[in-house]
């Protein structure tokens, strides 16, 4: 029998290796924007298996606006990092500290 | 009221000279400052031969309201009786003469006005002691006559030694200044008032009071005579607060005539002698008065025999000679005193008047081992000089002498007619100082006038043959050798010039003075209680027996003064080796007078260091180490460290931005449980 706990451990394990991946990762940008993809589906597991849990059909709602804006994000994410490409040569992600001014 | 006119005609000179000097022009400016002078001694002659023609009587002129605090009323007040017109007569007179001098003498320096200002300025702050009506206006003249002093003594403010000399003439007297400032409070406190008169008056029914002083109980009058006495001590230079006195002749010369001879340095026995019933309260004030007196008479004496510079010599013998004036009022003989010090005003004015001739002559050569044989070449200085030096050791007979021979023979007789064991030990110390005072007098005359010429060597007048009166003002000069050796002799190709008219004039002026205000005024000064009137103490009893002295009393002055000629005669006429073979065979004895005592030394050991050593702890250890290091320093310390951590919190990278973000989310998240769960 798979219960709520099963879905909100799963979650959660993706929720951590998404956040480790933006932390650890020192490679290249597209692995901190696929990490994101992996934090927003964890939290979007979550909503939906609280909802099955509770009979609440808002929390799949929910989920589908948060499917929607993760791929407007992914599209812009992915069109900004073609740019800094085409203007640094390069996204790997120690090279991008500008903000240290 | 024309005392007024007196005291501030001067101090309009000194604004007028001082402040417009430089649209009106040099002259303008000395021509103002000279002639309020000469109209202020004009106008102070009548007043004093009012005094001394019988008829004239004390006055009050009152000028304006000052103070009027609680029980504290103090105003400007100019007082005019006996004792204000003597200082009166000599204050203008030394101080026009003085004026005038100045014209020849500092006729190259750049910046007369601003002399003559200060000059004029002084006068007028010694007229305003003179006649203060109270002490708070005493004070007044006292710290302005010492601000005079300061700004002339470091007139030539580009020589370091000149502004050293300044520094320390201020400090030593503000140790002087302050007993006298502790005086007048107290006196304020014993008598509720500072009124000359008032206090005076109720002095006598203080007599045997006592009062807490410092945890003890002590005799009141005594007390406040002795914190005034450490005033005058400052003042006048008297032993153990006379280290500036020298050190001050690093002023141009006239300021030495005028303020380190003849005026300022009297002010203390003036002050004495103003307060002389308050002294009469106290014994034992009178004992310290008459003990330190004798001793710095012979000390200053003692150390006048070996300097070598003409001016030092000077200031020793008038350090030496303001002791004799001490010790006379000491034991009770007020007139002996002030009439010391009115014939010393005009012989020590003209030795130093005459000394700055020779120096100008000399091309600021101040060394006496490189004069020798100016008889000839400056006669007129030389006989001048000669007066002074027969007016100082007291040259005369049978009554009749020059001005030193009436005052200081006045002042030994009655220190020993007094009778008491203090009065006879300054008899002694008296008596031996002017053996010394005759011996370094003739020291300087036969050093000077006398001899071979010897200054050839001298640098002085090497520079000025060469480079033609591109003159440098009294350059210190190198004091290494010792006494033992003579320069060669030889004019080196120069000829000592006569001064001008302006400097000949003055001297010559003093030089009547130094010849006749002795015996011209002794009957008035000693003899008659008809002339003070009320002004000063006057001992009746003790000005009649200093004529029943024994007759080796009477004669002992001008013995001592004829032992100290023939010595100097022998040592630098005569056999002019003497002097060296003395030194060589007593080296001990001439290293420790040629050093003064080693007072300077002493100081410099028990104050100097000490001060400096706690101004460096407090600097180095309180102001650097405590206040600045956790201070400013230290918070500029700390911004620095804060700025380095932050810096590299400032990583620029996304993820620790992002790590960052979410430990706050973390803690925000945590405190929200924590906080719903209480």
């Amino acid at each position: 029998m798979i219960t709520l706990a099963h879905y909100l451990t799963v979650a959660a394990i993706l929720f951590v290796l998404g956040v480790l991946g933006i932390f650890i990762n020192r490679r290249n940008v597209i692995l901190i924007l696929m990490a994101i993809e992996l934090i927003l589906l964890a939290v979007n597991i979550n909503l939906v298996a609280f909802s099955a849990f509770l009979g609440d059909i808002v929390g799949q709602i929910m989920a589908m606006f948060v499917l929607t804006v993760a791929a407007a994000e992914a599209a812009i994410g992915l069109a900004i990092l073609v740019i800094f490409f085409r203007r640094r040569g390069s996204i790997a992600v120690d090279d991008v500290n500008r903000m240290h001014g | 009221m024309s005392v007024l006119a007196i005291v501030f005609l001067p101090l309009l000179a000194a604004i007028i000279a001082g402040l417009f000097g430089r649209w009106i022009g040099s002259t303008t400016a000395k021509a103002v400052a000279t002639g309020s002078l000469f109209l202020g001694a004009a106008l102070s002659w009548p007043i004093f031969l009012g005094f001394v023609a019988g008829g004239s009587h004390e006055y009050v002129v009152p000028v304006l309201d000052w103070i009027h605090s609680g029980d504290l009323n103090v105003a400007w007040e100019l007082r005019v009786d006996a004792l204000t017109a003597v200082m009166l007569v000599v204050v203008t007179t030394v101080s026009s003469l003085v004026h005038l001098y100045s014209w020849g003498y500092m006729a190259e320096d750049p910046s007369q006005p601003r002399f003559f200002a200060y000059l004029s300025l002084f006068s007028f702050a010694m007229l305003m002691l003179v006649t203060a009506n109270n002490l708070v206006q005493m004070f007044f003249g006292w710290e302005g006559v010492g601000l005079a002093s300061y700004l002339l003594i470091g007139f030539w403010y580009h020589k370091p030694s000149a502004n050293a000399a300044a520094l320390k003439a201020f400090v030593v007297n503000r140790v002087g200044d302050f007993g006298f400032s502790l005086g007048i409070f107290g006196t304020f406190l014993v008598f509720g008032t500072l009124s000359i008169p008032a206090v005076l008056a109720a002095a006598p029914s203080m007599a045997g009071s006592t009062i807490g002083f410092a945890g003890m109980r002590v005799d009141t009058m005594t007390l406040l005579c002795l914190l005034l006495f450490v005033g005058a001590m400052g003042k006048s230079a008297q032993l153990g607060l006379h280290t500036w006195l020298p050190d001050a002749m690093e002023g141009p010369t006239p300021v030495s005539a005028l303020i380190h001879a003849a005026t300022m340095v009297t002010a203390g026995v003036f002050m004495v002698c103003r307060l002389s019933p308050m002294f009469e309260q106290s014994h034992t004030a009178m004992m310290v008065v008459t003990i330190v007196g004798a001793a710095t008479a012979f000390f200053a004496a003692t150390v006048g025999t070996a300097q070598n510079d003409i001016k030092r010599v000077i200031a020793y013998s008038t350090c030496s000679q303001l002791g004799y004036m001490f010790f006379a009022a000491g034991v009770g003989a007020y007139g002996a005193a002030m009439f010391h010090l009115f014939t010393h005003a005009f012989f020590k004015a003209l030795l130093f008047l005459g000394a700055g001739s020779v120096i100008h002559a000399m091309h600021h050569e101040q060394d006496m081992r490189f004069y020798g044989g100016l008889r000839k070449e400056i006669p007129f200085t030389f006989w001048v000089m000669l007066i002074g030096t027969l007016a100082i050791t007291g040259v005369g007979i049978l009554g009749v002498g020059f001005a030193g021979y009436h005052s200081k023979d006045a002042i030994l007789e009655v220190s020993f007619a007094s009778g008491t064991t203090h009065g006879v030990i300054a008899f002694w110390a008296g008596a031996i100082a002017a053996l010394l005072t005759s011996f370094y007098s003739w020291r300087l005359m036969f050093l000077t006038f006398w001899g071979k010429p010897r200054w050839g060597a001298s640098e002085h007048i090497q520079h000025a043959m060469h480079s033609d009166h591109a003159d440098h003002p009294d350059d210190e000069h190198g004091d290494s050798s010792q006494d033992t050796g003579m320069p060669p002799e030889g004019t080196g190709g120069y000829h000592p010039h006569e001064s001008p008219l302006t400097m000949l004039i003055p001297i010559g002026l003093l030089a009547l003075g130094a010849l006749a205000s002795g015996f011209t005024f002794s009957h008035h000064f000693l003899q008659s209680p008809e002339f003070w009137g009320g002004s000063i103490a006057y001992n009746e009893h003790l000005m009649h027996a200093m004529h029943e002295v024994p007759v080796w009393v009477k004669y002992a002055a001008t013995i001592v003064m004829l032992l100290g000629l023939a010595i100097a005669y022998n040592n630098y006429i005569r056999r002019p080796e003497a002097a060296a073979a003395f030194v060589r065979q007593f080296p001990g004895i001439h290293a420790f007078v040629k050093n003064k005592w080693y007072f300077d030394e002493l100081y410099d050991f028990l104050f100097v260091r000490p001060s400096i050593w706690l101004g460096r702890l407090f600097w180095k250890g309180g102001d650097e180490g405590t206040i600045d290091r956790f201070g400013p320093h230290g918070a500029a310390y700390a911004v620095g460290v804060g700025n380095r951590i932050t810096y590299r919190l400032q990583s620029g990278y996304l993820y620790s931005y992002a790590l960052v973000m979410l430990l706050g989310l973390i803690g925000a998240a945590s405190w929200a449980i924590w906080w719903a769960s209480k």
